[in-house]
């Protein structure tokens, strides 16, 4: 982790009228760092995640974004076909859900296939053959590569849409509890090829999830909220073995263990 | 400060406190002040209680102190893991300080050869040299050839034990931490692990452990360290 | 006809359908939404053609209409006898002599020049509403250039059928800028819009919006580098006038399934027999060897 962050994050605030959706939150994000962002429903970690990832425009506060060609920009001072191209080649957004992020009328092929063919991709081969590639590193079977995603598992799912995220090379990706809508079994795979992915690929990624053994797991550094508000960040393993906050403390203690 | 020394300890204070149980206030440690110097083995000594695991955890960055300073020579300068960002003390834990805990903390399906050669890959190593280290390692150890390519989720106490231990090794650290690490092992492989010490303080790593085991103790520790259970509050 | 001004519609919406076109010519292959007027036929049946025709049609014009390349369909018949009636205009059925063309579902066969506008009706003008149901979203698309999903389409295509299937309707790219869709031309037609001299319209009355692509565009159809945009072709001629090279009907003329192929443009076909040419079975429907004088 050397150089320049990835990501700046200022001041962002965003509020729903007048209920705080989240406070004067301030962070970096360098390259090759995963960031947790753990906290119960209502913590406000959704709204700063769509904050980030720039489907929500903030109140207050400003994000930086290291682009490859032009230096830190504040994403939304650019124009919006360029923070549109930025989200579909540069970032990736990992949906809870996966029927989100995925067009579910075409077949897994075309879906790992269409950041591709968005930015200009015309070799009908070549576009098959690199979601060949990428369907074989989110470890699903090469022979559904035509089948229609409705007739996939939820985890094939949530593997497809990660394939489809990384086809674009991002360098920084947003995941929205990642696996919070798969049965454990499923999880603890899901769970383990982004850990790869992560390490092999050198992405950022921030993480937002109420699970505190999928932040231990995935998450370099952690950040706790609470009612809007960061209540305390650090290492992971810092954070939920050494917890100082009272929140923090409570929610370690909280976890249930078999 | 003149320092050779490899590790530097000063004026340690570490106390939890228990916001979910009405703000209770554990002391656990008080001014703590030690220095191990590169070659040289300190065994903290003392009983149940005294601190001597969270001492290794605050040196580890795993503990947060909350008085004194915690210096570890790295890359020719030092870093005070008591205030040192976050991505400074990962840096430091890739190269300069191995921690061997009591617990493996097991990860699904990773296999016990790539939990050991990972440390390796994380400083650079291909992955043929990491996985050739980790291979000398768990022989060493003693772990059968047949278990390499198995997650450890499914090993007993001491095999676990001596994968957490390889992995402490793969890599020459400069600072080795070390939490009982023969509590679960034989007498082969307790001797195993007293050579590796041997071998890692030859190469000038400096080292702070808990022993338990008396005989190993005697055999690797230069220096012995006494802790107390702190006073507790009147 | 009494009481209905020239071309049926008042000055003022023939001017407000100018201007729209107007903008649709400045921007190749852009839809320009258009206060699309109740006319006297439903939605569906070429309304928005007809009210282009009608926006741009003078008294010195002379004007041709077709429905799937016939001049003599019912419904070629009714829009033809509708501006007749209302404009007084002189009509035709040869593509020659037009100066407007208003066509369904096909372009004539013979090229078109540089005095000829061509006036096409549209029933679903937006190429990404199979996609994209959300209007806000489809205009975003075009106003951001952002077509690849439009490669997914073709894309599940060569997957599923190892080629691209769709044979009519079929996307291009105007001007290398809009994704346009061509109206359910076949796919056949095509090439014939791309740097064409005449001045090409499209009118959808129903979606309210009018198109253009102004003379001498670059209209390209999509496809891929290793799978070629490739038009139609049959084994068969066309029965009647021998024609290798025009887009062919098959029709049904006997009670045993007997089939013979023949020119859809009626026009096109009508003048090569008359200059001579023959085919296989020249009286297979019961045609008169010479085309008759309009």
């Amino acid at each position: 982790m050397t150089g320049q962050p990835l990501l700046r994050v200022a001041g962002v605030t965003r509020r729903y009228g007048t209920r705080i959706g989240c406070r004067d939150v301030t962070f970096d994000l360098w390259p090759g760092e995963v960031l947790g962002i753990v906290g119960e429903s209502g913590s406000g970690k959704t709204t700063l995640l769509k904050c980030l990832s720039a489907q929500l425009e903030p109140d207050a506060g400003r994000i930086v974004y290291a682009t490859r060609d032009d230096g830190p920009q504040d994403i939304f001072a650019l124009s919006e076909p360029r923070r549109r191209l930025l989200a579909r080649t540069d970032w990736g957004i990992v949906h809870q859900h996966p029927v989100e992020g995925l067009r579910m009328k075409v077949s897994a092929g075309a879906n790992v296939g269409e950041r591709l063919m968005a930015v200009g991709a015309r070799h009908y081969g070549q576009i098959r053959t690199s979601a060949l590639d990428w369907l074989g590193r989110v470890e699903i079977p090469r022979d559904r590569i035509d089948d229609m995603p409705r007739t996939f598992s939820g985890g094939m799912l949530q593997r497809l849409q990660i394939a489809r995220n990384l086809v674009s090379q991002p360098r920084l990706v947003f995941m929205d509890e990642p696996t919070g809508s798969l049965d454990v079994s499923v999880q603890a795979r899901l769970l383990d090829l982004l850990r790869g992915l992560v390490a092999d690929l050198g992405l950022s990624v921030v993480v937002v999830t109420h699970d505190l053994a999928v932040a231990r797991l995935l998450a370099h550094r952690l950040m706790v909220m609470r009612a809007g508000s960061v209540v305390e960040e650090g290492l992971t393993d810092q954070v939920l073995d050494d917890p100082q906050h009272p929140y923090t403390q409570l929610l370690v203690a909280s976890i249930l263990h078999p | 400060m003149t320092d050779t020394n490899a590790l530097v300890l000063a004026g340690i204070g570490k106390q939890f406190t228990l916001h979910v149980q009405g703000g209770v206030v554990l002391p656990v440690l008080s001014g703590i002040d030690l220095a191990v110097a590169p070659g040289e083995c300190v065994a903290l000594n003392g009983p149940s209680g005294a601190g001597k695991s969270s001492l290794l955890r605050l040196v580890y960055g795993n503990y947060r102190a909350q008085a004194g300073s915690i210096r570890v020579g790295h890359r020719g300068g030092w870093v005070d893991v008591a205030t040192a960002s976050a991505q400074t003390i990962l840096e430091l834990r890739r190269h300069t300080l191995g921690y061997v805990s009591q617990f493996l903390r097991v990860i699904p399906r990773v296999p016990a050869i790539d939990v050991v050669a990972e440390p390796a890959r994380a400083v650079g190593q291909s992955a043929a040299e990491a996985e050739h280290r980790a291979e000398r390692l768990l022989s060493r150890l003693r772990i059968p050839e047949r278990l390499w390519s198995l997650p450890p989720a499914t090993f007993s106490g001491g095999e676990q034990q001596r994968i957490n231990l390889a992995r402490g090794f793969v890599v020459d650290f400069p600072v080795l931490l070390l939490d009982e690490p023969t509590a679960a092992l034989d007498a082969d492989n307790r001797r195993t692990v007293v050579a590796l010490i041997g071998e890692a303080k030859a190469r000038g790593a400096a080292v702070l452990g808990i022993f338990h085991d008396g005989e190993v103790r005697d055999a690797v520790a230069d220096r012995v360290f006494a802790m107390r259970p702190p006073a507790l509050a009147a | 006809m009494d009481g209905y001004n020239f071309a049926y519609l008042d000055e003022q919406t023939k001017r407000m359908i100018r201007r729209a076109i107007l903008k649709a010519v400045a921007i190749p292959g852009y839809q320009v939404p258009f206060a699309s007027r109740e006319m006297p036929l439903p939605y569906g049946w070429g309304t928005g053609g007809i009210q282009v025709t009608a926006a741009i049609i003078g008294t010195a014009d002379v004007l041709k209409v077709i429905d799937q390349g016939a001049d003599d369909t019912t419904n070629a018949v009714s829009i033809r006898r509708f501006f007749a009636r209302t404009t007084g205009v002189a009509t035709t059925e040869r593509t020659a002599e037009a100066t407007i063309v208003q066509t369904r579902h096909r372009i004539p066969e013979r090229a078109l020049g540089a005095d000829q506008i061509i006036v096409f009706q549209v029933p679903i003008p937006e190429p990404l509403r199979w996609l994209e149901p959300r209007e806000t979203e489809t205009r975003k698309m075009h106003a951001l250039a952002e077509y690849g999903a439009m490669h997914v389409k073709l894309y599940e295509d060569v997957a599923r059928h190892g080629r691209i299937a769709t044979a009519y309707d079929y996307p291009v790219m105007v001007s290398g800028r809009y994704l346009m869709r061509p109206s359910p031309i076949p796919k056949f037609d095509n090439p014939k819009m791309d740097r064409s001299p005449a001045l090409q319209l499209f009118g959808a009355g129903r979606e309210k919006r009018i198109y253009a692509v102004p003379p001498w565009t670059a209209v390209v159809s999509l496809d891929f580098e290793d799978h070629p945009f490739e038009v139609q072709s049959w084994d068969q001629c066309c029965a009647l006038c021998g024609a290798e090279d025009s887009f062919l009907d098959e029709v049904i003329v006997d009670d045993r399934g007997g089939r013979i192929y023949v020119c859809s443009d009626s026009d096109h076909c009508g003048e090569r027999r008359a200059a001579g040419h023959v085919g296989p079975q020249p009286d297979a429907l019961g045609q008169p060897v010479e085309a008759a004088p309009r």
